[in-house]
């Protein structure tokens, strides 16, 4: 009787899962299915799960053509700058609020975790005003600098130094090591697995913004991919093979990133919500 | 004695660690915070600062139509999107951590949509949801347009983004579960209960907290829509559609008043914060009455 309602309970849950899974997956796989099509199969009446001609033309075109590999070059860039210059400001600083004593710490930290509290979005009309004023629109520096304040970086690093034994940072000290020393060659081998998924998580998040580059960017050839896909139909025209190829292009390297570090990725989710993993 | 010597020796160093920290704090976030209020306060233009109103942007602003409708539409938005982000994350974590090898396979399917960029799922919405050859049309024999019907349009805004922001929720939901001590569970089988028991007398109870923080996140995250709405239907059809960020934007950026939008940023952040600190006093006392 027991067993049957359990294996009951199995089978709703296992239908329950693999119809969702499937709905999940299936707007990827039908943007994958246009996008291998030639174009004139995308617009014909007679519908089709597949194509009836396999092609890679949509992809050639989005890449031969137009600026989606310029924006894919910028995506790349930008991501990058953001994530080396804020695991390297947040370390230094969850190093100083974690180990170090000066006054008006405490206060400090707060004011900084202020910026939880305030959304970004209540920021945009003086940051624009400001960068327009240092002439800062349009630049690679315009799209990074404001991304690289990450008081949830900070608050995680932070929280995972407090945890290192002090004796640690005492002996290296007493051998007259700088602060700068004991983060590089004693807290920062003992916090790999924290850093990279903090890092992972800041290289997405930074690929994947639009807000601020749609705010800070006016020119088409300074745009990122999330950016510059809101203007492919002016760029395109309405041909959906090279639409759904270029936004799996966009999609991609996120994509890979999660599928190769799948644990790292939902550790540093969940770090930065303050919950377990 | 040593010890304070330490203390004094340490200021200058801990500032230096903390300098270019400090320096893309003030510029990039409280030097625009303090200047958001300041310009609300003022008559202001994309480029130049004016005159001081005082607090005539807000008198402008509770009378203004456009606002509270931007308002409402934000608050439909939400009701749309956060219990049913929450459930269905919460229905997914369960699934996840109930199937030991194949739960990870889930787990990845589930996730994934939250890791790709905003224009990828409303492109592939924009496709799906084409009114002459877009599949979703096909599949129901129909051809209608989605986004342009005033119906229509929110709700699948709020399940383009069901779709794309489910994964985190289910993430945060899978955390808590998997926090719960087994045994809570094995000691309850040995006195019979199964099923829906369980679920209510130990999942539940346990999984209360992480739910009021998936609540509050969502809800802010909710209120915060712009992204979505402004690309796949531009606020329309008839402004039903436009949100109240959407609608601070049209007003420093198109009509460049950056008084009035910072009047509109200002209003909006009092407003989440609020909201997120109301439902976070709610989420605690049903943790605490657990």
């Amino acid at each position: 009787m027991k067993a049957r309602s359990n294996l009951g309970w199995t089978l709703v849950a296992a239908t329950t899962g693999i119809v969702l899974a499937a709905l999940w997956l299936a707007p990827l796989l039908w943007a994958l299915s246009t996008s291998l099509r030639p174009e004139y199969e995308t617009i014909s009446p007679v519908f089709h799960w597949l194509p009836r001609e396999w092609t890679l033309d949509a992809y050639a075109k989005v890449l031969g053509a137009g600026n989606v590999p310029r924006w894919l070059f910028n995506s790349a860039l930008v991501a990058l700058l953001v994530t080396v210059a804020t695991m390297g400001v947040s370390l230094m600083a969850a190093y100083a609020f974690s180990q170090m004593r000066f006054r008006g710490r405490d206060a400090l930290f707060l004011l900084a975790m202020l910026a939880f509290l305030l959304p970004f979005e209540s920021l945009l009309v003086p940051l624009f005003r400001m960068m327009n004023s240092l002439g800062m629109i349009n630049s690679y520096a315009g799209i990074v600098l404001p991304q690289v304040v990450s008081p949830v970086v900070i608050y995680v690093f932070r929280q995972f130094f407090d945890a290192i034994p002090a004796d640690f940072r005492e002996a290296a000290i007493l051998d007259g090591a700088s602060p700068w020393r004991v983060l590089w060659s004693v807290y920062l081998p003992m916090s790999g697995n924290i850093v990279w998924a903090m890092a992972i998580v800041t290289f997405i998040a930074a690929w994947n913004n639009f807000l601020w580059p749609f705010i800070i960017v006016t020119s088409s050839d300074m745009m990122t991919i999330p950016l510059g896909l809101t203007q492919t139909y002016d760029a395109f025209g309405v041909r959906y093979a090279q639409l759904m190829a270029a936004a799996l292009l966009g999609a991609l390297p996120v994509a890979l990133a999660y599928l190769v570090f799948q644990r790292r990725v939902t550790h540093g989710f969940l770090a930065a919500t303050g919950l377990k993993g | 004695m040593p010890l304070l010597a330490n203390r004094r020796r340490e200021t200058l160093p801990a500032l230096l660690m903390l300098a270019p920290f400090l320096a893309v704090f003030l510029l990039f976030f409280l030097v625009p915070a303090i200047q958001t209020f300041y310009l609300s306060l003022t008559e202001s233009s994309l480029t130049r600062t004016s005159a001081f109103v005082g607090l005539a942007n807000y008198a402008t602003l509770v009378q203004d139509p456009s606002f509270w409708a931007s308002l409402g539409n934000t608050f439909y938005f939400a009701l749309l999107t956060v219990p049913s982000l929450t459930l269905l994350g919460l229905l997914m974590a369960m699934l996840v951590d109930r199937f030991t090898r194949a739960g990870s396979w889930l787990q990845g399917a589930y996730f994934l949509p939250f890791v790709l960029p905003i224009s990828v799922m409303t492109l592939i919405a924009d496709w799906m949801l084409q009114p002459t050859s877009g599949i979703v049309n096909h599949l129901l024999g129909m051809q209608r347009a989605w986004f342009a019907d005033v119906h229509w349009a929110m709700p699948m805004v709020a399940i383009g983004t069901i779709w794309w922001t489910v994964g985190f929720n289910m993430l945060m939901f899978l955390a808590g579960l998997r926090n719960i001590p087994r045994e809570l569970y094995e000691a309850a089988a040995l006195d019979g209960a199964s099923g829906f028991a369980l679920f209510r007398h130990i999942t539940w109870p346990q999984l209360k907290p992480v739910a009021g923080t998936a609540l509050v996140l969502q809800l802010i995250a909710s209120l915060k829509v712009f992204g979505q709405t402004y690309i796949m239907t531009t606020g329309g059809p008839f402004n039903t559609t436009r949100v109240t960020l959407h609608y601070m934007y049209e007003t420093a950026f198109t009509q460049s008043d950056a008084g009035y939008a910072a009047a509109i940023a200002t209003a909006f952040v009092i407003i989440v914060v609020l909201l997120s600190l109301l439902q976070g006093w709610v989420a605690r006392r049903l943790g605490g009455a657990a």
